[in-house]
């Protein structure tokens, strides 16, 4: 039974104070969810007690008993487990290797079948099954948040950490990960749940503890909080939870048309299979499904990042299959990329070199030359329109928090005035402030006749934006209904693959 | 500490620490470190003949060097720098002597232009395309390619065609209209140097004021990214592999029509090899790398006089090379030390870790 505390943490960075006179108490036995916008400090604080950083002032108590971590490895000693955002897994390495590794059986040989049944017998007990052989690059993210979770079982962890857990899951997945959590509270592990969530967060947690510009503000059972008390905690005013926003008042004419598109995925197999669709001017177009069915592939293809084996691509009327990832942004396709930085920037290049990563027409260059001081100008003021933080055009991306790199690359997709515009989980890892911010853009797009085509892996953001739903599975449109006729049993049901008779909306399926 | 300051001060830790050592080691076998530095340094610059000279020997390394640099900047390792260098002073030569009857405003431009054209062809477009196309690491074309360009050379001198009449591999010298005159004022000076400072200036203007070299550097930083971004990033490895290989081939037209006069057999350039050193410490900066070539060439131009003077052996100054080059790979070390001593104030100079 252990506990954690923090007393008065301090950590700065030049220019900017990531954390200042943080206190928390986590006690034995609890969840304790820790709620914040991004930057509001969630990572820093994590990164602190895992010994990734160092504190420039405050203690960290384990148990009662001042602990300092000038190394991870510290942290790991004394029990300390964090399951990060970005997954530490090696994905050639099986389930069982990826546990151990750093703390094998033994020094010399390795000795598998040693190794698997101790994974094994740790999977089992606490209720996680697992394949300790499978490879993990095999492995759906669930899985692979899974493995993590055993990593730090494995190495005996006092405290476990879940740094945004969700943001990666699916709803099942969530509600799997919920059980899970559940399961090792009653075995007395205390857990820290980083989240910006308020839903999971009065779901799962005990307690809450709220930061906001890198201080706590508050703590609080989470029985007797409600969603809008929480909210206005973490932004420091009220949030008005409009669940459904004004329909789409005009559908125009058809802008893209996929018809019978079949694309293969880097293993040469079908991921997308004969799939037709049609995206109107003026509408929020939702494709749902479960992570891995084809939608990226589905994406790519349109904004030309992938080749197509057979079927059509058109865009007003005009076969794309000519068109190169230029051509298709001229033509007004903008695209949100899924994953913001392996795709959507390059860290190292300031935030007016990502602007201008796609679109280097106009004030960003003249002749072929780069126009400093107009890329300059134009960079502040997309960076002042889309409130990112900081909004100094010189700032290198990669120190920019997760919600605000998203802010970059909507400003540049949107700023290109785009007729349609692909966005592949535009809100994920963003807290409540930054989605409805990018919510509001999405629906102002639609608003003035350009059309959107929204994947994502949550349905609620579906459920709240799109005007039609579509549900993908093994690379097929499995259903398709209006917004009034949709509801999450339904579509929940679609995503798993079922076609269930009762689907009977007059359209039906494609 | 801001980005451009680290620029600056990295490199000159390396330098520092590089003669420090060196110096150490001097002194373990006995030697006065100190008279050998004094040495060697007024051997490189004690006089304005020594200096001449010095800028002289950095001309084909910044060149190089900056071929190099250019090649790391779209994320490419160009390794056989040296072949290229030698397929440029082939062409180079073999058009110096051939055409005696062109004027000199067309002998050099043609010379140097098609010594560009060699070094591009073998160190861009063969690398570059089996790279884009086969998937060929740049690394082992460009190095493999590398040492056929150098035998070729010798084939060629060693009792084949461009051989001149005699007994010593020798190609036959460059005529006057091809030859680039020293400075008038200082003999030692090398007229290549004012075309080297024109395309040092050129490559910058390339890499940070152009939508060119902004994409180049873009995909050189992260190709998904650059890809989603329009660009073709197999377009992009050709030419940045063949600009860095046109540059390598300038270096041999320069030093062949400047220098040299004459290709001969029995030297063997190894600037392709100290250039990748002169790009490394300037950390592919084009302007850092004129610092970082001159340093390099009054290392070996001071060698001589460091020898003379004190008794040291000239290759102690490949002892200090040596050294450099394994602090400047080494410069995470630094970083890593200046964080920790950091640590009680939180004056971390990354934010990201």
């Amino acid at each position: 039974m252990s506990t954690l505390e923090i007393r008065h943490l301090r950590k700065a960075f030049p220019g900017v104070i990531a954390n200042d006179d943080v206190n928390l108490l986590v006690q034995s036995g609890e969840t304790h969810a820790i709620l914040g916008e991004n930057g509001a400090g969630k990572s820093t604080l994590i990164k602190m007690i895992s010994g990734l950083y160092q504190p420039d002032q405050g203690e960290i108590l384990i148990d009662g008993e001042a602990r300092r971590f000038d190394t991870p490895r510290d942290a790991i000693h004394v029990g300390i487990g964090v399951v990060h955002q970005h997954f530490m897994l090696i994905p050639a390495l099986t389930v069982a290797e990826n546990v151990v590794l750093g703390s094998e059986l033994s020094k010399g040989r390795f000795q598998r079948s040693k190794t698997e049944a101790a994974v094994a017998e740790i999977s089992r007990s606490f209720g996680l099954p697992l394949d300790p052989s499978a490879r993990v690059r095999d492995l759906s993210v669930g899985m692979q948040q899974r493995i993590e979770i055993v990593k730090a079982l494995y190495r005996k962890v006092r405290i476990l950490i879940l740094d945004e857990p969700t943001a990666v899951l699916t709803p099942q997945e969530t509600r799997e990960l919920f059980v899970v959590m559940r399961q090792l509270k009653a075995e007395g592990i205390p857990i820290v749940f980083i989240s910006h969530k308020l839903e999971e967060v009065r779901e799962i947690a005990d307690t809450v503890t709220v930061m906001r510009l890198g201080k706590t503000v508050q703590t609080h059972p989470v029985a007797g909080t409600t969603s809008a008390q929480l909210a206005n905690w973490m932004v420091g005013r009220d949030v008005v939870f409009s669940d459904h926003p004004p329909a789409s008042t005009g559908i125009g004419d058809t802008l893209l048309e996929v018809d019978r598109l079949t694309v293969l995925d880097e293993r040469k197999v079908q991921a997308v299979r004969a799939l037709t669709f049609a995206v109107r001017a003026g509408e929020i177009y939702g494709v749902a499904g479960i992570d891995g069915n084809g939608q990226t592939e589905l994406v790519e293809a349109i904004a030309g990042l992938r080749p197509v084996q057979s079927g059509v691509i058109r865009f007003q009327g005009r076969s794309l299959a000519k068109v190169g990832v230029r051509g298709r942004l001229r033509a007004g396709i903008s695209y949100v990329p899924q994953d913001r930085q392996r795709d959507g920037l390059v860290l190292t290049f300031t935030l007016t070199e990502n602007l201008m990563l796609r679109d280097l027409s106009r004030p960003f260059s003249r002749g072929g030359f780069l126009t400093r001081k107009a890329a300059r100008q134009r960079a502040q003021e997309l960076l002042t329109e889309f409130d990112v933080r900081p909004d100094n055009p010189s700032a290198l991306a990669g120190s920019l928090s997760g919600g605000n790199q998203q802010k970059v690359i909507l400003a540049r997709e949107v700023a290109s005035r785009p007729k349609l515009l692909i966005a592949v989980q535009p809100t994920r890892g963003l807290d409540v402030g930054a989605i409805e911010g990018i919510h509001r853009q999405l629906l102002r797009l639609r608003d003035e006749g350009n059309a959107v085509l929204l994947v994502s892996l949550e349905l609620e953001e579906i459920l709240a934006l799109a005007d039609r739903i579509a549900v993908m599975h093994a690379g097929q449109i499995i259903t398709e209904l209006p917004r009034d006729q949709a509801d999450i049993e339904t579509i929940g049901l679609a995503m798993t693959g079922e076609r269930r008779a009762a689907v009977t909306s007059e359209e039906g399926s494609t | 500490m801001t980005q451009r300051l680290r620029g600056v001060l990295m490199p000159l830790y390396a330098v520092v620490t590089g003669l420090i050592l060196g110096a150490v080691i001097m002194a373990v076998a006995r030697y006065n470190p100190w008279s050998a530095y004094v040495a060697l340094f007024s051997g490189a610059f004690g006089n304005l003949s020594a200096i001449g000279t010095t800028i002289t020997y950095a001309v084909p390394l910044v060149l190089t060097g900056l071929g190099i640099a250019l090649a790391f900047r779209a994320g490419l390792f160009n390794i056989g720098a040296e072949g290229q260098y030698w397929m440029g002073a082939i062409v180079a030569v073999w058009i110096g002597y051939h055409f005696a009857a062109w004027p000199w405003y067309i002998h050099i431009p043609v010379a140097a232009l098609a010594a560009m054209l060699a070094g591009a062809l073998w160190g861009g477009v063969i690398p570059g395309l089996t790279k884009a196309f086969v998937g060929a690491h740049e690394v082992i074309t460009t190095m493999m390619l590398s040492y056929i360009a150098i035998f070729f050379g010798h084939y060629l001198l060693e009792q084949g065609p461009m051989m001149a009449p005699g007994f010593i591999p020798q190609s036959p010298a460059v005529t006057a209209s091809a030859t680039i005159p020293y400075a008038p004022w200082l003999p030692t000076l090398t007229g290549g140097f004012w075309i080297t400072l024109v395309v040092i200036a050129l490559t910058h203007i390339l890499l940070f004021h152009t939508t060119l070299g902004y994409k180049l550097r873009a995909v050189g930083a992260n190709a998904a990214a650059a890809r989603y971004g329009g660009m073709n990033v197999a377009w992009f490895t050709v030419l940045s592999l063949g600009l860095s290989g046109a540059l390598a081939g300038l270096a041999g037209a320069l030093q062949m029509l400047g220098v040299e006069g004459q290709l001969s057999d029995t030297f063997s350039s190894g600037y392709g090899y100290t250039a990748i050193v002169v790009a490394l410490l300037a950390r592919n900066n084009p302007i850092g790398i004129l610092f970082s070539g001159i340093f390099f060439a009054a290392l070996s131009a001071g060698s001589q006089s460091m020898q003379i003077d004190s008794g040291v052996s000239p290759y102690m100054t490949d002892v200090i090379t040596g050294i450099i080059v394994f602090f400047v790979a080494a410069d995470r070390l630094y970083t890593y030390v200046r964080v920790r001593r950091a640590r009680p104030t939180g004056a971390v100079g990354e934010v990201r870790a």
